[in-house]
């Protein structure tokens, strides 16, 4: 019989694992709630990002813990400028042209990260890498544990933004009514722009936590990607809430099935659970019902 | 009443990719005026104040805004000029408070003295005020045309353009709108009005120009064009 001895540190474990899947897929549903484009540049956003936190530590010596105050703003900068000067101007307006541009964009990103720095799997050594928290009953991981408290710190400074900030409203604003935004003077690109980049800091954000325990090659941030995906249809397309709840869920769901079928079959767990409550409820556990 | 030009107008044309909609139009609104645009469905009347406003491209001709040529600016630029457009059908933001709605009128234009611009919107609209918090896709029409309109005046327009504002209003309260619209303009605010309420617009208007397949038909004071057979004609269709 399963114990709670083994299921808590595994409801624990599930936890703090979607913290990290929450942060991807924050940024995911952002892009998608005010451009309603699925930005198919995510994952070599992140696997870039990750290459980022990897040279910062291996290079610079910097700490992917501090490193991210550096790579945060770098990749806010960096996706601000592929939608205002490549993915604005290449889809001439056209939502279904954005798709596609951001689907090119991941080629040529993973391709040269491929190019510069072929298929090795790297790893870094941080010395906090297998540091644990005694709870008495069972022990926490401290990567994970800071992973779970960022997701909450960026998940409060998204509200803040988008509820205290003229640039916060504008990009709600600009979500459900671009016209009636232009005509109040907001600068709709710039709109877009800035939500990309905040979507894009959402993943570097991720990166940098998951680096310390994680490894990186040119295509590793792509399973982080499909599985937002799934968080973010699971908990409403466009919902910020349902982004952190729904990675959340589903790194529990991924921890518990692991433990009842076995390592391989962990993201079997998820399908069911997504395709669960699509049937039960298609716009997603935060979303608008249309 | 000054005679200073506001916004001067000269063989405007636009449209949409191949169909051109405005065929060379001149219109101009003197400072202080109320200058009204008529005309039946389809024939280019929002299509006008979306090119004054730099959301449809002026194809050829002059639009001069208190002298300075803004043919080419692009909406936020317009903006911060005092040419504020209140779109046919509202726009409002539904998914923001009213509170935030009207903060976004002071966007582009007038942030400093937001606070204020806002008390004076509730003390025209007092029914605001008490749904300050309320999600703006939850007020009933009426509310929510008062809403865009609020929006506007955040802006502290020099020109405020209003695409059919009426439409929708029950009569009492398209009563009210063109009281309001008279106090507007009583605080030195020129208007271009659009409307499909004639006489009342007519009423409140100094000028008015008649738009039809693409140009001005018919232009003159109100109470010339109020009195001319011919808007009975081209407008009317009788
Ligand atoms: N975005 C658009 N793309 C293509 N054609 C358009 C577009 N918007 C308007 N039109 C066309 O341009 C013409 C003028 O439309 P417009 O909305 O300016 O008319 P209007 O005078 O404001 O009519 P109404 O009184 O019904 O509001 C119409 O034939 C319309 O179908
Ligand atoms: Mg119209």
């Amino acid at each position: 019989m399963l114990s709670p001895v083994i299921l808590i540190p595994a409801l624990l474990n599930g936890l703090l694992t979607g913290a990290v899947y929450a942060l991807v897929a924050l940024g995911l549903t952002l892009i998608y709630g005010v451009l309603h484009i699925i930005n198919f540049a995510h994952g070599a956003l992140l696997t870039a990002a990750m290459f980022a936190a990897y040279f910062a530590f291996t290079v610079l010596g910097i700490d992917p813990y501090l490193a991210v105050f550096i790579i945060s703003p770098l990749f806010f900068a960096i996706g601000y400028a592929l939608q205002r000067f490549v993915i604005g101007p290449a889809s001439h307006g056209e939502d279904r042209n954005m798709l596609l541009v951001t689907l090119g964009l991941s080629v040529v990103i993973e391709n040269a990260l491929l190019f510069g720095f072929r298929a090795d799997t790297r790893t870094i050594d941080v010395p906090y890498a297998f540091s644990t928290i005694d709870l008495g009953f069972t022990y926490l991981a401290v990567p994970r544990l800071v992973g779970f408290v960022a997701v909450f710190v960026v998940a409060l400074a998204l509200w803040l933004i988008m509820s205290l900030t003229d640039i916060g409203r504008a990009i709600r604003a600009v979500a459900k009514e671009k016209f009636g935004a232009q005509l109040a003077g907001i600068d709709v690109a710039h709109v877009y722009a800035v939500t990309f980049g905040l979507g894009t800091a959402c993943v570097a954000i991720a990166a940098c936590l998951l680096m310390p325990t994680y490894y990186v090659n040119p295509s590793a941030g792509n399973a982080f990607v499909l599985v937002a995906f799934t968080i973010v249809v699971l908990g409403g397309m466009g919902s910020v809430p349902g982004a952190v709840l729904g990675g959340l869920v589903i790194g529990v769901v991924e921890s518990l099935s692991s433990l009842f079928l076995g390592d391989s079959l962990g993201q079997v767990g998820i399908f069911l659970i997504f395709i669960a409550v699509l049937l039960v409820r298609p716009q997603g556990l935060f979303g608008a019902k249309a | 009443m000054t005679t200073e030009t506001l916004l001067a107008v000269e063989n405007l044309r636009a449209g949409y990719g191949e169909s051109e909609v405005l065929r060379g139009i001149d219109l101009t609104v003197k400072a202080g005026e109320i200058v009204t645009v008529l005309g039946s469905n389809g024939v280019g009347k929002s299509t006008l104040n979306r090119t004054l406003s730099g959301i449809v491209r002026a194809q050829a001709g002059r639009i001069r805004f208190e002298g300075a040529a803004i043919e080419r600016e692009k909406p936020p630029a317009i903006v911060a000029r005092g040419l504020i457009h209140v779109p046919e059908g509202r726009r409002i933001f539904p998914n923001l408070s009213v509170r935030d709605n009207l903060d976004l009128g002071s966007y582009a234009r007038a942030k400093p003295r937001r606070t204020q611009n806002r008390e004076r919107v509730f003390d025209i609209f007092p029914r605001l005020r008490e749904r300050v918090a309320q999600y703006a896709g939850t007020l009933s029409g009426g509310e929510q045309q008062m809403l865009a309109i609020g929006r506007g005046l955040m802006a502290e327009p020099r020109l405020l353009i209003l695409d059919e504002p009426s439409l929708g209003l029950s009569p009492l309260l398209v009563e009210e709108l063109f009281a309001l619209i008279m106090k507007i303009h009583a605080e030195g605010v020129a208007i271009l009005l659009v409307e499909q309420n004639v006489v009342e617009s007519l009423e409140v208007a100094d000028r008015a120009y008649i738009l039809a397949e693409g140009q001005f038909a018919l232009s003159g004071t109100a109470a010339d064009i109020a009195a001319d057979p011919e808007l009975k004609r081209t407008y009317l269709g009788l």
